[in-house]
C-alpha cells in the first residue's frame, strides 16, 4: 500500500510542488513554517484542489487532473489529524469516535483503538474539558476508527505544550509500531523525524527538494541547512541482543555491535541509535588501550573538506550501513584517509543515543 | 375574552407560524449561501434578502399583490398548483408575514453558520461523511441557538406584520384578520378601546412568551452549552 504524489498547487498566491512516495510506515513531511506542508497534506485529503497533477493511493487515483477524477473528501479513505483536533464539541468523546465508523472497512476495533490510545477514561466526557494532549489523542483515534487506507497527521504535537508531548510520543510510537498503514507526518522537529518517522520527504518553499530514509536525511547534505550542523550524524536502527548486569547493552546493527547504557532496554527490542558526527573519531591501524567502547571497523566511503574552516566530514560504510564522523582537515590529511581505506571509527558507549 | 378574539389569536399564531414553516428552508439555505459561499453577486444576494426590511411595508404588499393576485400569473400558478387562489386568503398573510419576516430570520441563522469553525466540516469530511451529513450532525447542531433565535424573532415579526398583510390580502374578519390588523380596526370604532386593550395584553404575553420558550429550549440545545 503507497502513495504517490506528483502534484502543483497554489494555495494564497503560493505554489507548491510535490513529488513523492510513501510507503508503509512513517514518512515525515519536513520543514520550516509555510513551506507548504499543510497544502500538501489537504490536497492529498481533497480539502484542496491541486491545479495539476495526480495523486493515487495504493493504485487507486484520488485526483487527476487530466483524467478529471478528484473525489471528495469522504471517498478517498484518507484519515486527517489536525493540528488543532478538531473534535466536535457538541459530542461526546464516545460520539467523536465513533463518527467515522460507519464509512467502517477495515477498520480496528473500538476497544484496541480506545486501549492502544490511553483514552478509556475520556470516553464520557466533552471535548471542552480535556487537555490538548487528552484531545490530540482522541483525535488520532477518531481518525483511524474511520477505517483509513491512509493516515496523514499534521503537526500533531505542536497545539501541545512541551512538558505534554511526552504524553503523546509513546502513543504515536505504538501507532507507528502497531497500526499497519502507511502514515504521512507534517513536523518541523528533527526530534519527532527521529522518534517517529522512517523516511523523510524535505520540503522547501512549497517544493518538495529530497527524500530519503530518516539514516540517509540526517547524514546527508539535504537537511544541513534546516538543522544546523550539530544535529547531523548517523540513524542506525537495530536490536538488543543484550543487557548486561554493569549497565550496558549490546546492540545488532546487521552484524556490528555497538554498547550504550542499558537503562529501559530489555533483550530483543528494537531500538533507533543516533551518532552525532562530532562524537566519531577514527584510527587508521591497530587499536590499543583506548577506553572507548564502540570500535566500528568501517571503509571510507567519501571525504568532504569544509571551505574555508577547520574540519572535514567523513562518509563511512560499516556493513551496509552509513556512518558519518567530523574530524579536522589536518587529522584527515595526517591519516592519509581516501575512499576504500579501512579504519575503525571510535564512538564512546556515552554518546550513542537512544531516540527509542 | 370573547371567542372573536380568541379566533383572532388563534388566526395571528397559525399565520405566523405557517410563515415559518414557509420561510425556514429558503432562509436556512440563503443564509448558508451568504455565510459560507464563495460567488460573483453575493452582495446583490444580500441586499435582496434586506430589501423587504428597508422597503415600506406597503410596497412589499402591493408587489406580492401584483404577482399573486388571481388574475397576475403567479397567482394562477399557485391557483393551479394547490386549487386555491392565495390573495385575500390566511395563506396569503402567512405569506405576507414569511416575506416581511425573512431577512429577521436570515440574519442570525447566518451569524450563526458563520461561528461554526468551518475545519470541523472538513474533519467530518475525511472521516466519512458526504457534504450533507456533515451539514446535518455539525453545522446544524452547532448553529441551533442562533436558528432558534432567528425563529424567535421571525415569529415574532410575523406576528406583528400590518402593512404588506393589509395590502396584500385586506383585513378580512376569520381569514386574514391577525392581531395588529384586529386592533387597528378596533381603534378606529367606536368603544373598541377595551377590546383593543386586551389584544394588545395578549400580544405582549405572546411575544415574552416566545422568547422565554426559546431561551429554555436554547440551553437543551447540543451547542447550546459551550
Amino acid at each position: 500500500m503507497s502513495l504517490e504524489v506528483g502534484i502543483i498547487a497554489r494555495a494564497g498566491g503560493f505554489e507548491v510542488r510535490a513529488a513523492f512516495s510513501a510507503g508503509t510506515g512513517v514518512t515525515a513531511l519536513f520543514g520550516r513554517s509555510g513551506s507548504g506542508k499543510t497544502t500538501i497534506l489537504k490536497a492529498v485529503a481533497g480539502l484542496l484542489r491541486p491545479a495539476e497533477g495526480r495523486i493515487a493511493l495504493a493504485g487507486r487515483p484520488l485526483f487527476d487532473a487530466t483524467a478529471a477524477i478528484d473525489l471528495p473528501p469522504e471517498r478517498r479513505g484518507v484519515g486527517f489529524v489536525f493540528q488543532d483536533a478538531r473534535l466536535f464539541p457538541h459530542m461526546s468523546v464516545r460520539a467523536n469516535l465513533d463518527y467515522g465508523k460507519s464509512r467502517g472497512r477495515g477498520a480496528p476495533g473500538f476497544d484496541a483503538v480506545v486501549d492502544m490510545l490511553g483514552v478509556e477514561g475520556l470516553l464520557d466526557r466533552r471535548p471542552a474539558t480535556l487537555s490538548g494532549g487528552e484531545r490530540q489523542r482522541v483525535a488520532i483515534g477518531r481518525a483511524l476508527l474511520s477505517g483509513p487506507d491512509l493516515l496523514v497527521m499534521d503537526e500533531p504535537l505542536s497545539s501541545v505544550d512541551r512538558a505534554r508531548r511526552e504524553d503523546i510520543l509513546p502513543f504515536l510510537d505504538r501507532l507507528r509500531r502497531e497500526a499497519r498503514l502507511p502514515i504521512l507526518l507534517v513536523t518541523h522537529e528533527p526530534d519527532e523525524i527521529l522518534r517517529l518517522a522512517d523516511s523523510v520527504v524535505v520540503v522547501d518553499g512549497g517544493w518538495t527538494t529530497a527524500s530519503g530514509t530518516v539514516g540517509e536525511m540526517f547524514a546527508g547534505p539535504e537537511l544541513e541547512a534546516v538543522f544546523g550542523r550539530a544535529e547531523r550524524g548517523s540513524v542506525l536502527d537495530g536490536q538488543v541482543a543484550s543487557v548486561d548486569e554493569d549497565g550496558l547493552a549490546t546492540i545488532d546493527i546487521g552484524g556490528a555491535r555497538l554498547e550504550l547504557a542499558s537503562a529501559g532496554l530489555a533483550a530483543g527490542r528494537s531500538v533507533r541509535l543516533r551518532i552525532r558526527a562530532g562524537d566519531v573519531a577514527l584510527a587508521v591501524g591497530a587499536v590499543d588501550g583506548l577506553s572507548v567502547r564502540n570500535r566500528i571497523a568501517a571503509t571510507v566511503v567519501a571525504i568532504r573538506a569544509e571551505t574555508g574552516g577547520p574540519s572535514a566530514e567523513i562518509d563511512l560504510d560499516f556493513g551496509g550501513w552509513r556512518l558519518l564522523a567530523r574530524i579536522t582537515r589536518r587529522s584527515a590529511v595526517e591519516l592519509g584517509l581516501r575512499p576504500g581505506l579501512p579504519v575503525t571509527a571510535l564512538v564512546k558507549a556515552v554518546s550513542v543515543e537512544r531516540a527509542w | 375574552m370573547t371567542a372573536d378574539e380568541i379566533g383572532i389569536v388563534w388566526l395571528s399564531i397559525k399565520v405566523a407560524a405557517a410563515a415559518m414553516a414557509f420561510a425556514l428552508p429558503p432562509a436556512l439555505a440563503t443564509a448558508w449561501m451568504l455565510a459560507r459561499g464563495t460567488f460573483r453577486g453575493k452582495g446583490l444576494l444580500q441586499a435582496v434578502v434586506t430589501l423587504p426590511l428597508v422597503l415600506p411595508p406597503v410596497v412589499t404588499g402591493y408587489a406580492l399583490l401584483a404577482v399573486f393576485s388571481p388574475n397576475a400569473t403567479g397567482g394562477r400558478f399557485v391557483e393551479w398548483l394547490t386549487g386555491a387562489p392565495v390573495a385575500f386568503t390566511w395563506k396569503g398573510a402567512a405569506l405576507a408575514a414569511a416575506v416581511m419576516a425573512f431577512p429577521v430570520l436570515v440574519r442570525p441563522i447566518r451569524q450563526a453558520l458563520e461561528a461554526v469553525d468551518a475545519g470541523l466540516e472538513e474533519a467530518a469530511r475525511t472521516l466519512g461523511a458526504n457534504r450533507w451529513r456533515a451539514l446535518a450532525t455539525i453545522t446544524l447542531p452547532l448553529a441551533a441557538p442562533g436558528l432558534l433565535a432567528g425563529l424567535v424573532l421571525g415569529f415574532a415579526k410575523a406576528l406583528g406584520e400590518f402593512g404588506a398583510t393589509i395590502t396584500f390580502v385586506s383585513s378580512i374578519p376569520g381569514e386574514t384578520q391577525t392581531l395588529s390588523l384586529a386592533i387597528y380596526g378596533l381603534l378606529q370604532s367606536v368603544g373598541g378601546e377595551g377590546p383593543a386593550g386586551r389584544l394588545m395584553a395578549f400580544s405582549v404575553v405572546l411575544a415574552v412568551g416566545a422568547i422565554l420558550a426559546s431561551e429554555a429550549l436554547a440551553r437543551r440545545l447540543p451547542g447550546g452549552g459551550r
